[in-house]
């Protein structure tokens, strides 16, 4: 290595570092002082807890007072079954898009592809009004079709490119075996799509698990709130319970933490291929 | 196995025509090749008759049914693809068997086929190995397999060999050889390499834009081209052409001159005197010091030594290049001068139309 590339890996790696920083600094700054005595948040925010600092009171309090565990299982379900939905609808799509030229498949492309573009957000009094008329205001059902209406768009965009990136001559020697479309899809196509899923999924679920505009607009009731929305009992207009609001946030970083650590080796298979073929 | 007509196929795409009024008989048992240049619709007319690209026009018939509506799998045809097309997540066996469920066939009957296939392709080490764990030679072997245990009426083969390297094209080539000797089924063969048409088929179809230039057996195809295409296309190197005319008519035999090679008699009764014509001679039947009615003289420009034989590439009179085939050892050398002549049975005359003019020595 000469002297040259040597620097320049090395400032290669400093911003690295100094991005890693960054990311990571606030997220250990949540879950280090969730462990503290309220006066050592304060006192000594930036300090990790030591035997006179440690406390659990946060965790304590949050298991005794609020629902905790109704808001952890909301937030799993609603995350989890968008998750399904929107991976299973979303590759269906993306196969029929790319794989059939049908009347007006164009245009549905074209007008998937103003969903990615358009926030969802935007709709949101219109979606209220919707969800109040059929009779889902304050359920998970709401948050479901909401998050599967978020997700889909992306999601057949990404996958249509991995589709067209399996070979033709697979479906055709699917076809000449006498398999049907669909056993095509799911038994040749979509073991195939199984990096491209893992992206997908992840994308998919990092921003429902911490979306707080729709639980605060759709539900009502503690039985449907998510965690998200029920950290937020502990942020008072005069006084916050900061114990108990770092404890509960930790606790959600866990599930997708858990998820993304599932998902990661398929996830950087996804990323990456097609760059490095 | 059955026989397959084609009748009057047409195929277009928007403006442009991929194939033009194709019609093709192939018998039951029959090794017919597709062989022509790229583009030359050969392809689409395999995957036409394989039913994964609809005919613009035009009847197929497999064993005497009209298959022209029918989906791939109720053809009774299989086939297979030039990247194998093996399913990546599935193993030998599975690959082998999967097309199977959907059609019907029994559990033990499927197990008995793949067992038979695997036999006669050498395949039964690798029945638990995922594609990915095998060469390209063992993948052709296994999408081969995948076609056999289908037991097609009509078999497919897409370019089966253009993946593979020169000493495994060969050795797959006798194999595709023995199992059509031990099937004796019907197959249909692209390729666009002339040796796997030539040692392959019992009957070649070349194409050329679309359209059947000829069909017929190698060696016809070799000794009487039907036309310029089929005679350029057929032999490595290529035939060599001359353009000429007729000069004189006598008593049924005309005298044909041209620029770069010496005037000689030919006993072609319909030609006459002015008519434009092209000679072709192959470069393996120009010779030294034999005789013949056909001589060329030229200089030696480039010599390519292949062992048994020689290229000589040699600037006739009209500065054109030529080839000639030089057997032994004796080379010539570059800068020499040299006569070259062809016996009348190797000489090809074409009409201005481009079709071939039949002569007395045809026989």
């Amino acid at each position: 290595m000469t002297a040259e590339q040597r620097v320049r890996s090395l400032s290669v790696h400093l911003v690295l570092i100094a991005y890693s920083v960054l990311a990571v600094g606030p997220i250990l700054l949540v879950v280090m002082n969730s462990f503290k005595v309220r006066s050592a948040i304060f006192g000594a925010p930036l300090a990790p807890p030591d035997p006179t600092t440690f406390s659990l009171i946060g965790y304590q309090r949050v298991f005794r007072t609020a629902h905790i565990l109704t808001y952890y299982s909301n937030s799993l379900i609603v995350t989890l079954v968008s998750m399904a939905l929107v991976l299973l609808f979303g590759a269906m799509a993306a196969w029929a898009l790319t794989e059939y030229r049908f009347r007006g498949s164009t245009a549905l492309a074209l007008f998937l592809s103003i969903g990615i573009m358009v926030p969802i957000r935007l709709g949101s009094v219109a979606i209220l009004n919707m969800m109040r008329s059929a009779g889902l205001n304050d359920t998970l059902t709401a948050l479901i079709l909401v998050y599967v209406a978020q997700g889909l768009p992306m999601a057949i965009f990404i996958l249509s490119e991995f589709i067209q990136q399996i070979p033709k001559d697979l479906r055709d020697a699917a076809r000449c075996d006498g398999v049907p479309e669909t056993r095509i899809f799911f038994e040749v196509v979509a073991p195939l799509l199984r990096p491209a899923i893992a992206t997908v999924a992840v994308f998919t679920i990092v921003p429902i698990w911490n979306d707080l505009w729709f639980p605060l607009i759709l539900t009502s009731s503690d039985s449907t709130h998510t965690v998200t929305l029920g950290v937020q009992q502990f942020l008072g207009q005069y006084i916050t319970d900061w114990n108990s609001v770092l404890a509960a946030l930790s606790m959600a970083i866990l599930p997708v933490l858990v998820i993304y650590v599932i998902l990661s080796r398929q996830l950087i298979a996804g990323l990456t291929s097609g760059a490095v073929k | 196995m059955a026989n397959l007509r084609i009748e009057h196929l047409n195929k277009r795409y928007g403006a442009t025509t991929v194939l033009n009024d194709v019609n093709l008989h192939i018998d039951e048992g029959e090794f017919v090749v597709l062989v022509g240049p790229s583009g030359c619709g050969k392809s689409t007319l395999l995957r036409m008759i394989a039913g994964l690209d609809g005919a613009s026009g035009g009847d197929i018939h497999i064993a005497g049914k009209l298959v022209n509506t029918l989906a791939p799998a109720e053809r009774g045809i299989a086939m297979v693809f030039q990247s194998y097309a093996l399913y990546p997540h599935m193993n030998v066996r599975k690959n082998m068997t999967f097309g199977l469920k959907f059609t019907g066939v029994p559990p033990k009957e499927r197990d008995r086929r793949v067992a038979e296939a695997a036999r006669m392709l050498r395949l039964e080490e690798l029945l638990e190995r995922y594609p990915r764990d095998l060469s390209g030679g063992q993948r052709q072997r296994v999408a081969i397999g995948r076609a056999i245990v289908r037991e097609p009426a009509v078999f497919l083969f897409d370019e089966p060999l253009s993946n593979l390297d020169a000493a495994l094209r060969v050795s797959t080539r006798v194999e595709i050889a023995n199992l059509h000797r031990m099937l004796k089924s019907t197959i249909v063969y692209v390729t666009h390499d002339q040796v796997e048409a030539m040692t392959l088929a019992d009957r070649i179809v070349v194409m050329n834009r679309g359209c059947i230039e000829q069909v017929g057996r190698p060696l016809d195809l070799y000794y009487a081209p039907a036309n310029l295409f089929v005679a350029g296309f057929i032999g490595s190197p290529a035939m060599n052409f001359f353009e000429a005319m007729v000069e004189r008519v006598e008593s049924g035999c005309a005298c044909v001159a041209g620029p770069g090679f010496r005037s000689f008699e030919l006993s072609a009764p319909s030609l006459k005197v002015g008519d434009r014509l092209t000679v072709g001679v192959r470069p393996e039947h120009l010779g030294r010091g034999a005789d013949g009615p056909f001589a060329v003289e030229g200089v030696v420009e480039l010599v390519e030594r292949l062992g048994e034989s020689s290229f000589a590439y040699l600037r006739r009179g009209d500065d054109r290049l030529f080839v000639a085939e030089v057997r032994g050892r004796q080379t010539p050398t570059p800068g020499e001068r040299a006569t070259l002549t062809a016996a009348a049975r190797d000489v090809h005359v074409f009409g201005a139309s481009g079709l071939r003019i039949s002569t007395q020595s045809d026989g």
